[in-house]
């Protein structure tokens, strides 16, 4: 689960880790109310207007404005209220803004960077810090990686201070910005491990030209499978950044993300359900979508993914691929049959159904008198129902 | 041979009075698993699965009366990691997780605790291990498999039912099937597979199934590229996936390198490795690799 910069800086500053801060308004007609208290709480003219979407990029699509008075906050907060906001990591379509965060501004020395996620490949969680801030880090990784400074901490010792030493040292740092990093960077450690966050960066965390470091920006994700401990943070979930069609999937427990092809796909387990999209592709067809209907598919299962399926209307054909393993095909047959029954099909189906009750469920979908294109093999249903969605 | 678990395996349910414990316990049982304790706090003294098989508050006590060397975990995911670290102190050999959902924070921990103490853990979030015709350990639709000699590993339980299939259709039978799990952190990676696969003396080729995200498919191709000497056939699921987009499986994201489906499949046939381009031409091409290896 994403959530907002504010929110991630509020999580942050819960540390005790100083943030950049500042106020959020989500009605235009509060933006006036917000400037103002935010010049008078941080005692402070200028200020910062910043779209509040999940995608990073903000800055370069013109979602943050630097605004030196009262004026120009207003005219900024106007423009990038509702704005559809297109950065690299949004895609084309963008995303419209619908929270403006408002806060205090710093004049800035120097920018770095700071992150911790997890490396799969050692098993252990990685703290990066760079000298080069304020820029997109994959850049640096790529041109410029020895500006990269790295540690790995051990999960059963955490960051220990010589470690977090090395990253404030690699930050060019002394004095009391020394100081204040190296507390900074354990807090940072110890907000990752305590939330759950499979990711937390900060960038840019800057020197201020009083020599003081604050957090300028955050991003958190967290692990969703630890949601049920941090019920604060579940809370924070934003379903305005969400797809509202999975968003309705996920009511259902249904995996479903959407795609941009016409070949609807319902499929039993994460893996195969790729693989099936995989061979859509090979065919010569395109996806519309990934939909995993899980281990415990039944015929409310089958119906309700239909709907979703349905509910774009690039699709033109839709296969059904289910390996029955603890999933009994009998019963994804009977939901095929009665969601045809029910919602009325106008696009073709093709069913391709192997494993437990393969058997049954054939004869199932043969005699219901519904019309189902039946295939043998995963090869024969995506060669078929790319046919059918193409004609 | 085989690899992990055989018909000698003495195997200890932890969950087993749960509505999954109960439902895939009797299946294996019915499989012919050697299934010898169940545990479930609480419920010591209990027999369970037609009265067949005794309940105890802990792994420890199921071990120290039973003499149970294996373990199957079912219980729910704020409690899975707690059981797996509990089998690993009672001295459980094997240890196989099918719990979906496990917080990744957890198996970190848990990753450092069994590497150090020699536990082999499979999973979490897998579809569990089989040795055909001798010990289930999982969820997987047994009758599907045949005993013969090739291996199978896979992240993706369907993927693997879809792969035995294929085998089966072409007549070519298992020696042991395993689904290592799709999390970002599992307790057995694809390449401590290819090793046990190649040192098994009944194995004689072996089928991989990987998926975008992570970096175990390459892993395991560079090691087989020096060390296998047994045909290996490949598969990546995920060639349509869109970057950043979770897909299904926590850990099948593409965030960037060499992650993506098309970069595993280039770098494991640069490996030896047989890639099907097609998911549905994983049977043929491994029954292309045993007749040309005679």
């Amino acid at each position: 689960m994403k959530v907002h910069e504010y929110q991630g800086k509020k999580i942050f500053s819960d540390y005790g880790m100083p943030v950049q801060n500042g106020y959020v308004f989500e009605k235009l007609e509060n933006a006036e109310l917000i400037i103002k208290r935010v010049q008078k709480d941080f005692k402070t003219k200028d200020v910062v207007v910043k779209a509040q979407i999940h995608a990073g990029g903000r800055g370069k699509g013109g979602g943050v404005k630097y605004s030196p008075d009262f004026d120009s906050a207003l005219e900024n907060a106007k423009n990038i209220f509702n704005m559809n906001l297109v950065t690299h990591q949004t895609g084309q379509k963008g995303q419209q803004v619908k929270k403006v965060f408002v806060t205090e501004a710093y004049d800035i020395a120097k920018e770095f960077y700071a992150a911790i996620t997890l490396d799969r490949s050692k098993g252990m969680d990685v703290f990066m810090v760079s000298t080069e801030g304020g820029v997109e880090i994959e850049k640096v990784a790529e041109e410029t990686p020895e500006k990269i400074t790295k540690i790995w901490i051990d999960p059963m010792l955490g960051m220990k201070t010589f470690q977090a030493r090395k990253l404030a040292f690699a930050l060019g740092l002394s004095g009391d910005a020394f100081k204040s990093a190296l507390k900074i960077l354990m807090q940072m450690y110890k907000c990752y491990q305590s939330t759950d966050a499979t990711i937390v960066e900060v960038n840019p965390l800057i020197l201020t030209d009083d020599e003081k470091i604050i957090v300028l920006d955050s991003k958190m994700n967290f692990d969703d499978n630890a949601l049920f401990r941090h019920k604060d943070i579940a809370e924070m979930r934003d379903l305005d950044e969400e797809d509202p069609m999975e968003v309705e999937a996920g009511k259902f427990h249904l995996n479903y993300i959407k795609l941009d092809g016409n070949v609807g796909c319902m499929v039993n387990g994460a893996g195969l359900a790729m693989a099936t999209m995989d061979i859509i592709k090979l065919a010569g067809g395109e996806p519309a979508n990934f939909l995993d209907v899980g281990g415990t598919a039944s015929a409310e299962t089958v119906k309700n993914g239909f709907r979703i399926i349905l509910s774009d209307e690039n699709v033109k054909a839709i296969l059904i691929n289910i390996f029955g393993g603890i999933v009994r095909c009998d019963r994804v047959a009977n939901g095929v049959v009665q969601a045809v029954k029910e919602l009325g099909l106008d696009v073709p189906v093709v069913v391709r159904l192997e494993g437990t009750n393969a058997e049954e469920a054939r004869k199932i979908l043969s005699e219901s008198g519904v019309s189902i294109i039946p295939a043998v093999g995963m090869k024969d249903a995506a060669k078929k129902v790319v046919k059918v969605a193409l004609s | 041979m085989s690899i992990l678990v055989n018909k000698d395996s003495k195997v200890v349910i932890q969950g087993v009075t749960g509505s999954e414990g109960q439902f895939h316990g009797q299946q294996m049982l019915n499989y012919g698993t050697n299934i010898v304790a169940g545990v479930t706090p609480g419920k010591g003294g209990q027999k369970t699965l037609n009265e067949s098989v005794p309940v105890f508050n802990s792994v420890e006590e199921a071990v120290s009366l039973t003499g149970a060397n294996t373990s199957i975990i079912f219980v729910p995911p704020p409690f899975a990691a707690d059981a797996i670290i509990e089998a690993s102190f009672a001295g459980i050999n094997v240890v196989v997780c099918i719990t979906e959902g496990v917080p990744i924070h957890d198996m970190v921990k848990v990753k450092k605790i069994v590497d150090q103490r020699e536990t082999r853990l499979i999973g979490p979030n897998c579809p569990g291990i089989i040795t055909v015709d001798e010990c289930k350990l999982g969820i997987m639709p047994s009758f599907i498999c045949k005993k013969g000699n090739i291996g199978v590993i896979s992240k993706s339980g369907t993927l693997t039912y879809e792969a035995i299939d294929q085998l089966v259709n072409v007549g070519l039978g298992q020696t042991t099937a395993i689904g290592i799990g799709g999390d970002p952190i599992i307790g057995t990676t694809m390449k401590d597979c290819l090793e046990l696969f190649e040192n098994d003396p009944e194995t004689n080729g072996i089928v991989i199934i990987g998926e975008i995200g992570g970096q175990m498919e390459i892993e395991a191709a560079r090691w087989a590229k020096t060390n296998m000497t047994k045909p290996v056939v490949g598969f990546i699921a995920g060639q349509t996936a869109p970057p950043g987009r979770r897909m299904g499986h926590a850990g099948a994201i593409v965030s960037g390198g060499d992650d993506t489906a098309e970069a595993k499949m280039r770098i494991l046939d640069e490996c030896g490795i047989n890639v099907a381009e097609s998911v549905a031409d994983i049977g043929e091409l491994m029954k292309k690799k045993m007749i040309t290896k005679g």
